[in-house]
């Protein structure tokens, strides 16, 4: 019997076997799995076509695209003010890097010099939402490969900097704090106090997730030796943060290319041996560490000052003012329906969020709304490497692959 | 002019188009036909040694004779620079070469632009669309001729009022 299917394999009986007549001729073929859009590992929409041998993975196709809202299009319809909420949306866990990512993409464009205060406020509020993500990202991998009870800690601890952003902004996830060329609003003592008692709480707390996952056996089996990835591949790949920095290349943009209060802070970057999941992991965990670091260091070199540029063409006055003094309502109004006048030209600005490179490139053409914007979303760029990391893998590693990289899809299908 | 471009150009006897810098930006343009000679360039000169790539990226520029600019940004991570590398195509035939086979990371970022803007990448191992639907015929969203609204299966509801835009 002849299958011209080139997938098929037929294992034939020896022949010089006397029962082989009897014996029917065993068939064995790949098998076509489609896993998602609705799976809860997936951590969103998102499809993966996997081709198995047994349950070896041999390929895997992602299909993108379910969450596919059309945020560049949409850019290119508003001014610049009005694109920053819808940044929030893109990665919507920490919707606070993107903010940041976004106006320091537009301060480059217009040559903003942003005020000393605003730049340690916002390293300080950019590190609290790289805690929040990190501990998002340990508690839902732990929990999609088998250590529950990482989970609810994780989650404990980012309710408290969750609330604190509610007191800080009034939203917990789709924050908006970030303006182009300061920030929104300045800390309050009360936030000062909480944020303070949660960098002396929060430490232990740390080791306390590392004692977790580090005794529980199911999860060292299914982090170590899986998903490998060489530095070489990594770095052709494009990938970035930890899963670039789990296979032993040092990059990092708040060092290589220092922007906000990096430069003035002492931080260390973690940086991994082997490039499998567990390397990774344990660059996120360290990470944690060194955002608290940071955290205590801005919150003891920043001084008092101006919280917002003051350049009235470009930059939002300060809300009392607003309702308080006809120019700078008009200006407000003016601000927001027409946008400033942006010179023609290009600009490329990366910012090094938790899950790695978050860029946005900007074309303008002069007046108020981006000519064109391109987004460069690390989940995405992450995602191209899901086929030529996943090869060989059992099909339960490809959840682990999912969550190594930290994906959301919001930010990568835009 | 910029250390970056200086070397480009020097290597290119023809094709090099212009070279900008603007904002510490540095962005060189090429025609289409020298644009993988000097991908391979930028990728392999130890000078050079662009082993990253950032994104790839394209803009329409309706008006203009060759519609489309295509753009690639590459950084180099032992020696800390970047570079953006710009080649236009006209609409009648918008094909540029694939760089896959330099950066294996120009996959999906390339599927994306084809997506998006309509430009095919000749030698790509997997053309296909990535954020659209696979059957979706309605043309490339990024364009600017592709309305923002009214297109499509929402335009057919004579419930709704027209909108002005």
């Amino acid at each position: 019997m002849a299958f011209e299917d080139q997938r098929t394999t037929v294992y034939k009986v020896n022949p010089e076997h006397p029962e082989s007549e009897t014996l029917p001729t065993l068939r064995t073929e790949e098998l076509l799995l489609n896993m998602g859009p609705q799976h809860p590992s997936t951590h969103g929409v998102l499809k993966v076509i996997l081709e198995l041998e047994g349950e070896r993975l041999v390929k895997s196709m992602p299909v993108l695209g379910f969450l596919h809202r059309g945020v560049e299009k949409l850019a290119e319809d508003g001014t610049y003010h009005q694109f920053i909420p819808h940044t929030d949306r893109l990665d919507y866990v920490c919707a606070m890097y993107n903010n940041f990512a976004y106006c320091r993409a537009v301060e480059k464009l217009m040559n903003l010099q942003v005020p000393e205060r605003a730049e340690y406020l916002r390293t300080i509020v950019a590190e609290v939402q790289r805690i929040i993500g990190h501990q998002f990202w340990l508690g839902t991998q732990a929990l999609d490969i088998g250590a529950m009870t990482v989970f609810f800690y994780c989650f404990r601890d980012r309710e408290i900097l969750l609330d604190w952003f509610d007191e800080l902004c009034g939203a917990r996830l789709t924050t908006s704090w970030y303006r182009i060329g300061g920030v929104e609003r300045d800390l309050t003592p009360s936030l000062l106090d909480k944020l303070k008692q949660f960098l002396d709480y929060f430490p232990p707390k740390i080791d306390e997730y590392i004692v977790f996952l580090e005794t529980n056996r199911i999860w060292l089996a299914r982090t170590k030796g899986v998903a490998v990835i060489s530095a070489e591949d990594a770095v052709s790949f494009g990938l970035s943060g930890p899963t670039l920095r789990g296979s032993g290349v040092d990059y990092d943009l708040r060092k290589y290319e220092p922007y906000g209060a990096y430069p003035k802070c002492e931080f260390s970057v973690p940086v991994g041996k082997n490039g499998d999941t567990y390397d990774r992991y344990w660059i996120r965990v360290m990470e944690l560490y060194e955002s608290v670091k940071i955290i205590r260091q801005c919150l003891e070199q920043m001084q008092e000052g101006p919280i917002m540029a003051d350049v009235p063409s470009v930059t939002l006055p300060p809300k009392e003012r607003v309702f308080t003094n006809l120019e700078s309502m008009i200006q407000q109004f003016k601000l927001f329906s027409q946008g400033f006048n942006a010179p023609p030209g290009e600009i490329y600005c990366g910012t090094e969020a938790h899950k790695g490179e978050l860029g946005f490139y900007i074309v303008s053409t002069g007046g108020g709304k981006p000519y064109r914007m391109k987004i460069r979303a690390p989940s995405f760029i992450h995602m191209g490497a899901f086929d030529y990391m996943s090869r060989g893998y059992m099909i339960a590693d490809a959840i682990t692959l999912f969550g190594t990289y930290d994906i959301v899809m919001g930010e990568c299908d835009r | 002019m910029h250390q970056l471009v200086k070397r480009v150009q020097e290597t290119l006897s023809v094709g090099f188009v212009g070279a900008t810098e603007w904002r510490g930006d540095v962005a060189v343009t090429v025609t289409r036909e020298k644009l993988h000679e000097v991908a391979q360039f930028l990728h392999d000169d130890p000078g050079m040694d662009f082993d990253y790539i950032v994104h790839v990226s394209s803009v329409d520029w309706p008006d203009d004779e060759e519609r489309f600019e295509v753009v690639w940004e590459f950084y180099s991570i032992r020696k800390r620079h970047r570079i953006r590398l710009k080649t236009r195509v006209p609409e009648s035939d918008c094909i540029v070469d694939s760089l896959t086979d330099l950066w294996k990371g120009a996959d999906f970022m390339e599927r994306e632009v084809y997506d998006m803007m309509g430009i095919r990448f000749r030698n790509h191992p997997d053309l296909r669309r990535i954020l659209m639907p696979d059957d979706y015929t309605e043309g490339y969203p990024l364009r600017k001729d592709f309305p923002l609204r009214g297109k499509g299966w929402r335009d057919t509801f004579d419930f709704l009022d027209e909108v002005p835009r």
